[in-house]
């Protein structure tokens, strides 16, 4: 097996882990943190393709990742108030007591 | 394949595992930690110091301490009467498991085909933070703009979803 493609496996392990938490857990913010977890799995992808790649020199997965990381810290800035602010009109974060739109 | 990357990719993926299957969300966010540390190790092992130390910047130094607040502001540690999981947790299971055995399945069978020569290491690319620097201003100059306009916006628009509404100040 070659450096990358242990890499993309791990990497391939992380983002089907945050998709099963994202899709099994019952708390909100339990689902922000499998999204985080599947970001970063992207993340590591972009770092391998970069090092082992034909041309690492034009630095474009690197500028990627690192442009990918800033919007996953705005994305869970937003969720996590999101949050707060359905935590505090429903008194829950459960996710499986969130079945209607109205407010 | 080296054992520093075995031991690595075991506790990255042995803290994933354990944010999201411990029932205590305290002991979630803790495990997060755990797992972004990991990868941050993964990206200096791939020479990619930049990257690696703006995760654990951004990743255990905002993100990490971000959720343990929203954790703490939303009592999230109290377990839930009907367990941690969803009703329907076998569908979601299975979805995650077909993904994974899908990706998987491509990883190995193009594992001649990916670039890089098989176990002998490639000589590390030695990128300075002045290239990226020099990058990021010339090149990747309208990224970066669109990026600092969108940390405005999530900035302002966090503030104001979160923002505590008075009674009758409307």
């Amino acid at each position: 097996m070659t450096p990358l493609a242990g890499y993309l496996l791990v990497a391939a392990l992380l983002f089907s882990i945050g998709l099963a938490g994202a899709l099994t857990r019952r708390n909100a913010i339990l689902v922000l943190i499998g999204i985080e977890l599947m970001l970063n799995a992207a993340n590591l992808n972009l770092i391998a393709f970069w090092r082992y790649g034909p041309h690492p020199e034009a630095l474009t997965g690197m500028m990627f990742a690192i442009f990918s990381i800033a919007v996953a810290a705005a994305e869970a800035a937003v969720g996590l108030g999101l949050v707060i602010q359905i935590h505090r009109h429903a008194h829950s974060t459960d996710l499986d007591a969130m079945n209607r739109m109205k407010g | 394949m080296s054992l520093v990357f075995y031991a690595i990719a075991g506790l990255t993926v042995a803290g994933g595992l354990a944010a999201m299957l411990l029932k205590n969300t305290v002991h979630c966010a803790l495990a997060l930690t755990v797992a972004f540390a990991g990868i941050a190790l993964l990206f200096l092992e791939l020479d990619a110091q930049f990257a690696g130390f703006a995760q654990i910047l951004v990743y255990i130094g905002a993100v990490a301490v971000l959720v343990v607040f929203a954790i703490l502001l939303t009592r999230g540690s109290e377990t839930p009467k009907g367990g941690v999981f969803s009703r329907n947790w076998l569908t979601g299971l299975a979805i995650a498991a077909g993904v994974f055995a899908v990706l998987g399945w491509a990883v190995l069978g193009s594992a001649r085909a990916l670039p890089g020569p098989g176990g002998t290491p490639t000589a590390a690319p030695t990128v300075t933070v002045l290239q990226i620097g020099n990058a990021l201003m010339g090149r990747y100059v309208l990224p970066l703009e669109i990026v600092a306009l969108l940390l405005t916006a999530a900035l302002i628009g966090a503030v104001i979803v979160a923002m505590h509404e008075k009674e009758g100040a409307k």
